[in-house]
């Protein structure tokens, strides 16, 4: 990826992502948002991050592994237990971190 | 200095103790793909926003396609026009500049902590002095942090896959948006159509599951609600 392309790209992100965040700021009172935008807004973290989330276990090399020997899939299910119980994303990265460490250095080649 | 400003300041501080390894993170993640210092820092000061730069620098590592990178951030970041929204009736009276300045700084954390003080409280407090003092707050802290990443990231060695930060901050954020059955119906389609959407091209499959999540959920919740047929 070339020098130009990265910086157009941070600048192509923080330009839409600024867009998002001043939007309704700005239309405030200049027109009404119609009804269904919220409703369905309300489902983009949930359907975003697993999103990112599924694959990035499932497929730690590019391809599908469901065995025993995907040391991410386990350290992924411990850490989303601790994501669950505490919803801290802190506890979580230590948790998955450490867990993928311990396989790792025991089963690990 | 203004009394709902510094309420605000104080009120972002026990935060900051989830800000602080999150912004280090972005960056060591960044330094780590191969960004200089100072493309890791201008990344964190031109888009600000945690999730949408991992997932970023997670699809560049795979080799994405730029414009595959754009839109994934996008979708991400779309979160912010709800909190813009909820925000908005606050700050009319402000000239455009300064709604630009606030609208810029607004992240999870500063919602989350505005909001929720707001609806709870009765007393007389500026709500927009309070917004700016946490969301300042968290801006600099999150932007301090980020410069200490990038500067450790080079001396953190590959072999630790440090990468599999990413999979687990997003699995805590996505723990934290499930607040009922359909949420937990968005994030369970999202996540098994990714899975099967990995061959697809270009990634289209990361854009296919995020927009059948959202399809699902809002369907869900309308099946729940009986206006399926509506």
């Amino acid at each position: 990826m070339s020098k130009l392309s990265l910086w157009l790209l941070f600048l192509a992100v923080g330009a839409g992502t600024f867009s998002l965040r001043f939007l309704f700021i700005y239309l405030f009172g200049r027109i009404n948002m119609p009804d269904w935008l919220p409703r369905a807004l309300r489902f983009v973290p949930s359907a975003a991050l697993a999103a990112l989330v599924f694959p990035a276990l499932t497929h730690p090399a590019g391809s599908l592994d469901l065995s025993l020997g995907n040391f991410r899939l386990l350290a992924g299910l411990g850490g989303a237990l601790v994501a669950w119980k505490t919803r801290n994303v802190l506890f979580t990265i230590l948790a998955g971190m450490a867990l993928l460490w311990i396989l790792e250095a025991a089963f690990g080649l | 200095m203004n009394k709902d400003f510094v309420a605000g300041m104080k009120a972002a501080l026990p935060i900051l103790v989830g800000v602080i390894p999150f912004a280090m993170i972005s960056s060591v993640a960044a330094v780590s793909v191969g960004l200089s210092f100072v493309e890791a820092m201008g990344m964190s000061v031109i888009v600000f926003a945690g999730a949408s730069q991992l997932a970023v620098i997670q699809l560049m590592s795979a080799g994405s396609p730029w414009i595959i990178m754009v839109l994934t951030a996008w979708v991400i970041n779309l979160r912010f026009t709800m909190y813009s929204a909820a925000l908005a009736p606050d700050f009319q009276k402000l000239a455009t500049w300064r709604k630009a300045i606030l609208a810029y700084m607004l992240s999870d954390q500063a919602f989350g902590l505005s909001m929720s003080h707001f609806v709870s409280t009765d007393e007389k407090l500026d709500h927009r002095w309070y917004y700016f003092g946490n969301a300042l707050t968290i801006w600099a802290v999150w932007q301090l942090s980020a410069i200490i990443g990038a500067l450790l990231g080079p001396l953190v060695p590959a072999s630790w896959g440090f990468d599999f930060a990413f999979p687990l901050s997003f699995t805590a954020l996505m723990f934290g948006s499930l607040r009922d059955r359909p949420t937990v119906i968005a994030a369970l389609t999202g996540g098994i159509v990714a899975v099967f959407g990995k061959g697809l091209p270009y990634n289209l499959g990361l854009v296919l599951a995020i927009t059948s999540g959202i399809a699902a959920g809002y369907w869900s919740e309308n099946y729940k609600n009986g206006r399926v047929m509506k």
